[in-house]
């Protein structure tokens, strides 16, 4: 069984078909790699799995059971999470309190609790404040604790981006084009960083990402997706080699990449 | 100047307090704007006044109740209005704050918009303190909370909340549902000072009012508000021989802090005294839970 299955997705705005009749299925602990030109529907597909889009027709099934109409808040105790393209941070939060945030399911106190400060409410915050640590520890931010989001340099957003996904413990992660905006050399810190995370938090990965080093590298399959319809799928070789990937990317005639 | 005087202010920039307090956890934490505040009040105030007048409640019981009844329409309304995104929420806060207005000044049971004189007096400097002090306390305890980190997360950026698996409706109607209970016993408090209930004094101009006050104070910080509340309820009282140039002073005063002061006058920092004695007497603690938020 697959732990992600797309089976005939189509989303449609209107007349127009942002994804049209689209097949994938993710296996347990991979990294899958999802490219094609601007536009092409990369983004809604992630939209779509995770519940901020309702599919037109399909099914999407994650872990054999149906998550297409579960509401985006869900997703993530379902074990899927994601980041975005445009950073998504809490912008006026401090690094830490960024995962802090995000560590809020791992325990259940009520809003009684934290009125009377109950043992229960100071045990939950333990092992939140205790969880948080250990993530920042694992993803290097421990000297920028206390720096307010929105002033972490640029490659540090990223990463405060992964491990705020990385607090709720998913499964299933989807990467949207996490390198864009990166230099050559952030770009494999990255390339590292990804392989960690995914050894250390068994985690299965689904990435968006324009940057062909870094899928090539990464990815143990990939699907090319153009005009919201999958145009090739296969191992990275079999795309490299695929004239109708190069045409798709660079224009009919010329074949280099 | 005498005390009684100083004291009246006193009292009524604390009945303001309550409910600013409660405005802070809507406006300055989970980041919705309200214009309709003095709707909750009037709810509280007539709630609190007929359990007490009507009914021959014990006061303490019927702020309870008169702050439970404005929580239970806030949550009627919140579950019809709060999907509503941003300004449409806004305006129809304001739409709920002028309804309750006019039904009020049509429900001659209340004496509909003469008024209802009468009604004793049970507030004091004292009991408004302490229902202050259990205010704020409670607004702090919920704030450093995981409750208040994910409303402030919601103020911050609602896509990523939903994403990490906040469920932003019912924290936004949590919210909303807390700061109309502190409006309500605010509104109780205020029937049972002024001894006299009119629709009038909860015109939008109150609900405005709250708002300046804790966009004033600084949204996201408690310590803003409170200061905001005794300030800017004392403000028009300090100018009073200035006469009917206070209210343009008063004004003034408001659009020149938020030119010089954008933030707010203390811009989403706390005062925390706890921590200051510590770093002053050099004690090198661990940082608790508390102080980390």
């Amino acid at each position: 069984m697959s732990l992600l299955e797309l089976k005939n997705v189509t989303k449609q705005f209107g007349g127009l078909t942002a994804v049209g009749n689209f097949n994938l299925k993710v296996e347990s602990k991979q990294i899958y790699g999802l490219i094609g030109p601007n536009g092409a529907g990369k983004t809604t597909i992630f939209n779509l799995i995770t519940g901020i889009y309702n599919i037109t027709e399909g099914e999407i099934l994650f872990e054999g059971k149906r998550i297409d109409k579960t509401p985006t808040f869900k997703i993530a105790d379902v074990g899927i999470t994601r980041t975005f393209q445009n950073i998504r941070l809490f912008k006026n939060l401090t690094t830490y309190e960024n995962i802090l945030t995000a560590c809020h399911f791992n325990t259940a106190y009520s809003l009684l609790d934290s009125v009377l400060r109950t043992k229960k409410y100071k045990e939950g915050e333990a092992i939140l404040h205790q969880n948080a640590k250990e993530l920042l520890k694992i993803m290097g931010l421990e000297e920028r604790r206390d720096t307010i989001a929105s002033n972490l340099p640029y490659g540090l957003q990223r990463r405060l981006e992964i491990a705020r996904a990385l607090a709720l413990r998913p499964k299933l992660l989807l990467l949207d084009e996490p390198a864009a905006g990166m230099n050559e050399e952030e770009t494999f810190q990255l390339l590292d960083l990804i392989k960690q995370v995914r050894d250390q938090f068994d985690l299965t990965i689904l990435i968006i990402e324009h940057h062909m080093d870094l899928i090539m590298n990464l990815c143990h399959e990939i699907t090319v997706l153009n005009f919201g319809k999958e145009l090739a799928a296969g191992t990275p070789e079999m795309i490299q080699s695929n004239p109708k990937v190069i045409e798709a990317y660079l224009g009919e005639g010329e074949a280099a990449c | 100047m005498d005390w009684y005087y100083v004291e009246g202010i006193l009292i009524l920039s604390g009945i303001n307090l309550l409910a600013v307090l409660g405005l802070s956890l809507l406006t300055g934490f989970t980041g919705l704007f309200s214009f309709g505040h003095a709707g909750f009040m009037a709810i509280g105030a007539y709630t609190t006044a007929f359990c007490t007048m009507t009914l021959g409640l014990n006061f303490y019981l019927a702020l309870v109740i008169g702050g439970l009844m404005a929580g239970i329409m806030s949550l009627i309304i919140g579950k019809l209005t709060l999907n509503l995104k941003g300004d449409y929420f806004i305006i129809a806060t304001l739409g709920f704050g002028e309804a309750i207005r006019l039904i009020l000044d049509n429900m001659q049971y209340f004496g509909g918009a003469r008024g209802w004189p009468g009604i004793t007096n049970h507030t004091s400097l004292m009991n408004v303190i302490v229902i202050n002090i259990i205010g704020i306390v409670i607004l702090v305890n919920i704030i450093s909370s995981k409750h208040g980190r994910n409303m402030k997360a919601i103020r911050e950026e609602e896509m990523a909340s939903n994403i990490i698996g906040i469920d932003v409706f019912k924290y936004k109607l949590k919210s909303l549902w807390i700061s109309a209970m502190y409006a309500g016993v605010s509104g109780g408090l205020l029937a049972h000072y002024i001894g006299f209930l009119q629709p009038k004094m909860f015109q939008m101009i109150k609900s405005t009012e709250l708002t300046i006050i804790v966009i004033f104070g600084g949204l996201g910080s408690v310590t803003g508000s409170v200061i905001g509340a005794i300030a800017l309820t004392a403000l028009p009282e300090v100018l009073r021989n200035v006469k009917e140039w206070r209210l343009v002073i008063y004004g003034a005063t408001v659009v020149l802090i938020m030119i010089t002061r954008p933030q707010g006058l203390m811009g989403g920092k706390e005062f925390r005294p706890i921590q200051y004695l510590k770093k002053w007497f050099g004690k090198k603690n661990k940082p608790t839970a508390e102080q980390e938020v």
